[in-house]
């Protein structure tokens, strides 16, 4: 499967997510925000970081990048986007997912592992968990509280679109590190083919890092592409992935 | 003609601003018993060319509509300080 990384300028941890894509057996390749196609990608990846610096707000510059209309079309055909941390953001401002992501309740910037659970498993980006089952995930962000209007959140529960969210909390992983509505940690638009999330698996998704728990993820888009038919997906047939 | 216009962007009312929380704490510690309901937003300053106040105004909405502010979690309002000049 070709998996492209984007990269735009004040992006991190894209290496990360390339090195992460060819451990789970894909082909990563990178785009820059200046290109306009996806050179043939089945899947793209959005790292996080600082795109332009985080000027105005986190993502309001980059959903304007000149990729990004090919990351829509791609997306409204239903292939698979992912956005990590900066990612999700970006993908939150684009109006590809719903919602915005504001400054952490706490005012600091957090980094630190945190336990989420994966409420679903039928995304492309979650299948090679169990349901349910718990990860210690890192974070790093300043602003990561997931706000959305309370329609909009009863909608997301009712639709089954909460992919991740934070676990109750220990010592060394306390609970909802941002003040996010309702623990939310990651969550997918209504094809469920992009997804967002604020933890990033790519920076553990190898036993010699002490932990694999992230790799999952990408082991998940592998086996996803692996059994998916080629062309649109049929859920997908007329429907466009842009949220209200 | 060219007017000068002020933009004010502030979190939406009802949505929890820690930033505005943190600074009326500081102004509560100073001793600024009086000061409540803060709110920290940004300002942006632009110069618009356009025919009259009103077009003026249109366009500014849209670039807050599309990319100043965010929808989901900032309201603004528009001011127009000056009359346009040639």
């Amino acid at each position: 499967m070709r998996v492209a990384v984007l990269r735009f300028p004040g992006s991190n941890c894209e290496p990360e997510l390339f090195r992460a894509v060819e451990r789970a057996g894909g082909e990563a390749f990178f785009l820059f925000h200046r290109d306009t196609d996806l050179a043939g990608a089945e899947a793209v990846l959005l790292p996080g970081g600082f795109s332009y610096g985080d000027y105005l707000r986190s993502g309001a510059i980059a959903k304007f990048a000149p990729i990004m209309e090919a990351v829509r079309r791609h997306a409204d055909q239903g292939g698979p986007v992912l956005g990590v941390c900066n990612g999700f953001q970006i993908l939150c401002e684009a109006g590809m997912l719903p919602g915005a992501l504001m400054r952490n309740a706490g005012l600091k910037y957090v980094s630190r592992p945190v336990d989420v659970r994966i409420e679903h498993t039928d995304t492309p980006f979650t299948c090679a968990y169990a349901e349910r089952e718990i990860v210690r995930l890192p974070i790093g962000h300043g602003e990561g509280r997931y706000v959305a209007p309370d329609e909009v959140l009863d909608q997301l529960e009712r639709e089954n679109r909460v992919v991740l969210r934070y676990l109750g909390g220990s010592a060394d992983a306390p609970a909802n590190p941002n003040g996010s509505s309702r623990d939310i940690a990651g969550i997918c638009n209504r094809a469920r083919t992009v997804v967002g999330m604020m933890p990033h698996p790519e920076r553990l998704a190898d036993p010699v890092l002490g932990s694999d728990a992230g790799h999952g993820i990408f082991a998940s888009l592998l086996q996803w592409g692996a059994t998916a038919v080629s062309g649109p997906l049929s859920t997908v047939n007329g429907q466009r992935t842009t949220e209200p | 003609m060219t007017w000068r216009v002020n933009v004010r962007i502030l979190p939406r009312t009802g949505l929890l601003d820690p930033q505005g929380q943190a600074v009326e704490h500081a102004l509560r510690a100073l001793d600024f018993r009086e000061a409540s309901n803060v709110h920290v937003g940004k300002a942006i300053a632009l110069e618009v060319d356009a025919d009259s106040r009103d077009l003026a105004e249109a366009r500014v909405r849209e670039m807050c509509d599309r990319l100043l502010a965010n929808p989901v979690t900032e309201d603004f309002e528009i001011e127009i300080t000056s009359e346009g000049s040639p």
